[in-house]
């Protein structure tokens, strides 16, 4: 009998541009791929067991623990990290709120903290609610209004050991305003 | 993590034949515990049959007036489903009380209710577990308990079910659709996730090859409902105790009631003990923790969590007043 077939082929699109990994172990995570076969190191391994958040990254379009998936069940997906943020020289909004609040110190949670807000401003802005949204405040489907106890909850997915969340709050505050 | 082979499956019953060939694999749905539980060498499929493109992903109304929920459905997207949110409140709310928004966005609404206990011991191979290895021993039950079972726990696990929105279906009579090789059956949530006993290594009752394909909510309880969650943390953190109940009043009186607990026991708790004293029972502050007290008479602690069922007891009395409090408010709103 033959030995059971343990890689694939996995294409993955980061960033915009089309990667063809050949023969990917199916071990292979998503992070692992971007950071072991693509170069793209700006997801970051903290706990590799989605406790920290900094390998959060946009997977069509929505925020996800990069660690936690696959990339052979990912074959075919749209993936954004830190490194597509910006449109060419110019920072996104968010990156430049970073900088003018200090919205980290060390910067390693910070490709995540980035990734993990673009994500969950776009979910609010869909009308996506969080357990501390008041029930049957909003109706279904308008955005939620990001209070800072809004942004706190939906970001507690992303640890900052430096305890920068103040500002990274007050950054994030200052783009949804 | 062990080498593994990986199958997409296009369809439900290809899914379920692959893995009825194949006793070594498992299927792989969200992926957020599973994948972990590969990573720390507690599980080690041999095969992966991925379920995580089948259309399962459907929030449909059903002629009794309740939802069918597929299996697929993103745990973010039943919280955010408008008919869930005007409707069944205290789903919503459990699940938006669990994990982070990331993990929300992956994870499954069959994922959720298969995945396994965060006993320490459990996800630490170096040490026995009768749950990951029969007969092993329960290190937990004199060493680090604080966070795990009160009540139906047995001498061979300790364990809890860390799931937030199980907690909510148990109360809200859910059940779970599972198709495997012998075709398609329904089990109560109640009677879906099992209690330890001498087995603890079974979580549920589903069978090899069984697929979760949808789970059923019947039309909504009268009254309102909700979901609290008390943890270590405000946000991010399994439940030291949790609550999802419903309530409707007639003039003062429990006309109708619904209680769950989370984070006391193998499985989510529904509380009949505690309903049934309540059922007619005026509704005010001491009913609802008597009626809580009489269900946790059966509690029975280990050295570290006897704080937990005091814990249990207030946080269903002041859901339960926040419930009637709000009902009070609505019948104030609509008097001439």
């Amino acid at each position: 009998m033959e030995p059971p077939q343990t890689s694939s082929a996995v294409t993955l699109r980061v960033n915009g541009v089309r990667h063809r990994l050949r023969d990917l172990d199916h071990r292979t995570t998503v992070l692992d791929a971007l950071r072991e076969h693509l170069g793209l190191t700006g997801a970051k391994k903290g706990c590799d067991h989605a406790q920290c958040g900094a390998c959060t990254v946009l997977v069509d379009g929505r925020r996800a623990n990069s660690c936690l998936l696959l990339a052979v069940a990912y074959d075919g997906a749209e993936v954004t990290t830190v490194e597509g943020l910006a449109d060419g020289d110019a920072l996104h909004p968010l990156q430049e709120a970073f900088l003018v609040r200090d919205g980290f110190q060390c910067g390693y949670c910070t490709p995540g903290q980035l990734c993990s807000a673009v994500g969950m401003i776009a979910e609010a802005g869909g009308g996506a609610p969080s357990v501390v949204t008041p029930p049957g405040t909003a109706a279904a489907g308008a955005p939620v209004p990001l209070s800072p106890e809004e942004i706190r909850e939906r970001m507690s997915g992303n640890l900052c050991r430096c305890g920068a969340y103040g500002n990274i709050v007050a950054a994030v505050e200052d783009v949804t305003r | 993590m062990r080498a593994f082979a990986y199958t997409r499956a296009g369809g439900v019953d290809e899914a379920i034949a692959a893995l009825a060939a194949s006793p070594g694999g498992m299927f792989l749905g969200g992926g957020t515990n599973l994948v972990d539980l590969m990573k720390l060498g507690v599980a080690s499929p041999g095969l992966l049959v991925d379920i995580g493109r089948l259309p399962l992903t459907e929030v449909r109304e059903t002629p009794d007036g309740g939802l069918r929920i597929g299996a697929n459905v993103r745990n973010s997207d039943l919280a955010a489903h408008p008919a869930v949110r005007a409707r069944y409140p205290a789903l919503s709310q459990a699940v938006l009380a669990g994990a982070s928004g990331q993990i929300r966005n992956t994870a499954t609404t069959g994922g959720n209710l298969l995945q396994r206990t965060r006993c320490l011991y459990f996800q630490d191979v170096a040490k026995p577990c009768n749950k990951r290895e029969p007969g092993s021993g329960c290190p937990a039950r004199e060493g680090v308990h604080r966070d795990l079972a009160v009540l139906g726990h047995s001498a061979a696990c300790v364990a809890t079910h860390p799931s937030d929105m199980a907690v909510a279906l148990a109360a809200l009579d859910a059940v779970v659709h599972l198709r495997g090789p012998g075709g398609e059956r329904t089990v109560p949530l109640c009677d879906f996730h099992r209690l330890p006993g001498d087995e603890p290594q079974r979580d549920t009752v589903i069978e090899p090859a069984e697929l979760v394909v949808a789970v059923g909510l019947p039309a909504p309880p009268a009254g309102r409902s909700a979901y609290r969650k008390a943890r270590d943390r405000a946000s991010y953190a399994f439940a030291l105790a949790s609550v999802a109940a419903a309530l409707d009043l007639r003039a003062g009186v429990v006309e109708e009631v619904r209680l769950a607990f989370g984070g006391l026991a193998h499985k989510p708790w529904r509380a009949r003990v505690a309903e049934e004293a309540l059922r007619g029972a005026p509704a005010t502050e001491e009913s609802y923790r008597r009626a809580a007290e009489a269900e946790l008479a059966a509690a029975e602690p280990l050295r570290d969590n006897a704080f937990k069922v005091p814990l249990a007891r207030n946080l269903a009395a002041r859901v339960l007043g926040d419930l009637a409090a709000e009902a009070g408010k609505a019948e104030g709103a609509t008097a001439p």
